[in-house]
């Protein structure tokens, strides 16, 4: 307890803020990648290692489109709905034959897709990383530190996408097929939801998500071909953690780790503080394993 | 027993289907005409849920015929049946637990091709016919007594404006007081020119409730005969359903 | 409640079988939060006996069967077994104690050949943990599979692949993976479910013939084929014995025709 307190203590004050503010900003990028991830899940049972590749192809759209155009929202709308068309012709061609098969092969086939990915974005683009230029270069003062508002404006982003999201999943008439296909095939299949695709647009939704979430990162971080592994890594243990399935759970996770891991880099570097996300997924898993926030099926 | 004038609505011929390699539809033939009530008894065991499934497209038959309206479905996806008119309300019941009576409503409700004054007049006389289910309409599906979950299974099957319902077992497990009221439904069903095939165990109901009866065992269909000429102390009902 | 005075003994019709009963069951209760599956069941089944367990939709037959098999730790009560109390065991101890179940779901090992299947059985009664007196333990064993395989008609299969087996076949390799175990208390649970008529007589006459030297209950559904092989019939009903008797006794019951006819 002393030694808490002691480290505690160690930090000022406006330092805790400081990274409070900076874990809530990857927390909601963060939750916006996981969001897709667990939807995904939720309603197919798929496993989808390709996800972070979608996040990262979703960035590398934005630097065309922004080279081409010089508009960052341009390149975010164009991006998410590039990434999406091409995450439905991705789950037709290769997810849709595996329906009902051992989930290992879906497994197989997603993984396998993200290789190709990370090998054609390393061939098409060249090893260099890319950047896009903030929309946003203002900054304000916080304690210290001139603080960015493209952060800020990327948290509040991600928080309206993911709950604009939420309303569509409650009250819209796709959003009610999305859910019944979830909780029982069968019977979504017997009401006349037609639910091959749904499932597909499902994975298109979760594939646009990652991409959005791929153009708001880009110029915080760069673009490279291999970007997608660090943020797909995370994103599982925020969906293991926060229950697969449960769309609530994966926001609460994925900013309850991204605080963590935000304040334990103020002691250790951040490349060691990422070891809280795996303590924090271990004993998630010692101790309820279905997740923070499981659904009921 | 007169012959239907008309093509029956559904015909099923020699259906053969297995889970995995139990075979359990040793050739199953029947069939039922637009706006009959068609009762389908048997012991547990038989193969009526699974002859309702096969026809629904749950689950593919091996060999054999099905067809609608004259055309073969075997093989047709159930979302295409289910907008062409044949509604299945399974033995469970399988509402949507976490959807509200209402969503429930709407996954039959939000077709093309209705009208929205169509869809309140359809809800109009679902709430008519099931008060409770307007009452819990904003209620999760999980929370409604079995009863309940009965009345909206078939209330959502209604939405789909079928012209045959595949009804399994919907008195198990109900209270007399219930079991009535689902006479009621399958008697103003039958009046609304909706033709039902009713898989049962309750004699009673279903040889009052049914123009024709089939009954089954080991995966065929043994008698079938109309409901009138058949009572509840029948040998045949004895042999097939008693003990 | 009893519905068979203890004293009287659970008489296996035309076996003589007077002695104490083979398992017997004292208020046996199982509750799932507030519903009771199970409700103070008192039951007796006597050596040499063809017992089948009836009864309608939920009565509380496989709630019964999982109990006495150990799957399922009853809420209050006592599991008799050859007069030692087995409430409460794990399945595996249970099956030490000489009592096998067959699945209405087969569990035969697919990749595995039909001896090796009932070898594989066998072994977990005779050799456990020695590993050293291999060789001629080997022999009795295959021994001993072959001849399961021949009282369950399987013989001319044994070296054919389980998955290769026939529905029916792979129904009786499933009594046959029971009986290596050397039981003394069979416990069938829908062994006929899914399987043709004829298929269906196969499988009447094999369990006629196991019968001579075990108990065997049985959860059926098939009532010709029940009125014809059990010696004597218990009927479930809502978790409670309705009836228990001989089969002519069982058919002429009002009660039970009423339960089934839903009047």
């Amino acid at each position: 307890m002393d030694l808490i307190l002691g480290f505690v203590q160690s930090a000022p004050v406006e330092l805790i803020i400081v990274q409070t503010i900076n874990g809530i900003v990857t927390g909601m990028i963060l939750a916006l990648v996981a969001s897709g991830l667990t939807l995904i899940f939720g309603i197919m049972d798929v496993v989808n290692f390709a996800h972070g590749e979608l996040f990262m192809l979703g960035a590398y759209c934005g630097v065309v489109v922004f080279a081409l155009t010089g508009n960052f929202w341009l390149a975010l709308l164009t991006a998410a709905f590039l990434v999406a068309l091409f995450g439905a012709a991705l789950q037709i061609v290769t997810l849709r034959p595996l329906v009902g098969r051992d989930p290992l092969t879906t497994i197989l086939a997603t993984f396998g897709t993200s290789l190709i990915l990370q090998n054609y974005a390393l061939w098409q683009f060249g090893p260099v990383s890319r950047k896009i230029g903030e929309p946003i270069t203002s900054q304000f003062t916080l304690f210290y530190l001139q603080y960015p508002w493209y952060r800020i404006a990327v948290a509040l982003l991600s928080a309206a996408i993911i709950g604009a999201f939420y309303l569509f999943l409650k009250h819209s008439k796709f959003g009610i097929w999305i859910r019944a296909t979830t909780q029982d095939r069968l019977m979504a299949q017997a009401m006349g939801i037609p639910v091959p695709w749904v499932l597909t647009g499902v994975f298109a939704f979760g594939a646009a998500l990652a991409a959005a979430s791929g153009v708001l990162f880009a110029p915080l971080g760069g673009v490279y071909h291999t970007m997608g592994l660090d943020w797909v890594l995370k994103a599982f243990i925020v969906v293991v953690v926060g229950g697969m399935g449960s769309l609530g759970g994966s926001i609460v996770a994925a900013i309850f780790i991204s605080l963590l891991e935000a304040y334990a880099s103020i002691w250790v570097s951040p490349a060691q503080a990422v070891i809280v996300s795996f303590v924090a997924l271990i004993l998630t898993l010692l101790f309820r394993p279905t997740g923070l926030f499981a659904t009921p099926k | 027993m007169s012959a239907p004038a008309a093509e029956p609505l559904v015909q099923v011929e020699d259906l053969h289907t297995y889970y995995g390699k139990s075979h359990i539809l040793h050739g199953v033939s029947l069939h039922v005409g637009r706006g009959e009530v068609v009762g389908l008894l048997g012991r547990n065991g038989v193969g009526k849920s699974t002859t309702l499934k096969t026809i629904m497209g749950l689950v593919p038959p091996a060999q054999g015929s099905i067809r609608y309206e004259g055309r073969s479905i075997a093989g047709t996806p159930p979302h295409v049946l289910a907008r062409h008119g044949i509604a299945y309300v399974p033995e469970d019941r399988r509402i949507f637990r976490l959807l509200t009576v209402m969503e429930n409503l709407r996954t039959g409700l939000d077709r093309r091709g209705v009208t929205e004054a169509r869809r309140r007049e359809l809800l109009e006389q679902v709430f008519a016919s099931f008060p409770v289910l307007a009452e819990r309409r904003n209620q999760a599906g999980g929370t409604l007594s079995g009863g309940e979950q009965q009345m909206l299974a078939i209330a959502r099957a209604m939405m789909l404006e079928p012209r045959i319902i595949l009804l399994d077992e919907p008195t198990e497990g109900l209270m007399p007081r219930m079991v009535a009221q689902i006479r009621e439904i399958v008697d103003t069903l039958q009046r609304q020119g909706v033709a039902i095939l009713l898989v049962e165990q309750n004699v009673p109901l279903t040889l009052a409730a049914s123009r024709r009866i089939y009954i089954m065992e080991k995966g065929v269909v043994r008698h079938h005969c109309a409901a009138a000429e058949l009572s509840v102390h029948d040998p045949i009902i004895q042999q097939y359903l008693g003990v | 409640m009893t519905a068979v005075a203890p004293d009287a003994g659970p008489l296996a019709a035309g076996q003589g079988a007077a002695a104490a009963p083979v398992l017997r069951t004292e208020r046996l209760t199982v509750r799932f939060g507030g519903l009771a599956a199970l409700n103070q069941v008192d039951f007796a089944v006597g050596r040499g006996e063809i017992r089948a367990i009836i009864g309608p939709n939920g009565a509380g037959k496989s709630t019964f069967f999982n109990c006495v098999t150990g799957v399922l730790r009853p809420t209050s009560g006592r599991i008799l077994f050859n007069g030692e109390d087995i409430t409460g065991l794990p399945p595996n101890l249970i099956s030490r104690k000489g009592i096998a179940r067959s699945y209405q779901i087969t569990n035969i090992l697919p990749n595995a050949t039909a001896l090796e299947n009932v070898r594989i059985a066998a072994q977990s009664r005779r050799h456990g943990w020695n590993m050293f007196r291999h060789h001629r333990a080997f022999r009795d064993l295959t021994e001993r599979a072959e001849g399961v395989l021949e009282a369950v008609g399987l013989l001319s299969k044994a070296q054919e692949l389980a998955a290769n087996l026939s529905h029916g076949e792979q129904r009786n390799l499933e009594i046959g993976i029971a009986l290596a175990t050397e039981p003394t208390l069979l416990c069938l649970d829908e062994p006929t479910a899914g399987m043709s008529a004829a298929e269906t007589r196969e499988t009447m006459q094999l369990i006629r013939r196991i019968a001579r030297e075990l108990t065997i209950l049985i959860v059926e559904h098939d009532m010709p084929l029940v009125m014809e092989l059990a010696s004597r019939i218990t009927v479930f009903h809502y978790g409670e014995v309705l009836a228990d008797g001989p089969p002519a006794e069982i058919q002429k019951n009002t009660r039970v025709q009423e339960v089934y006819l839903k009047t």
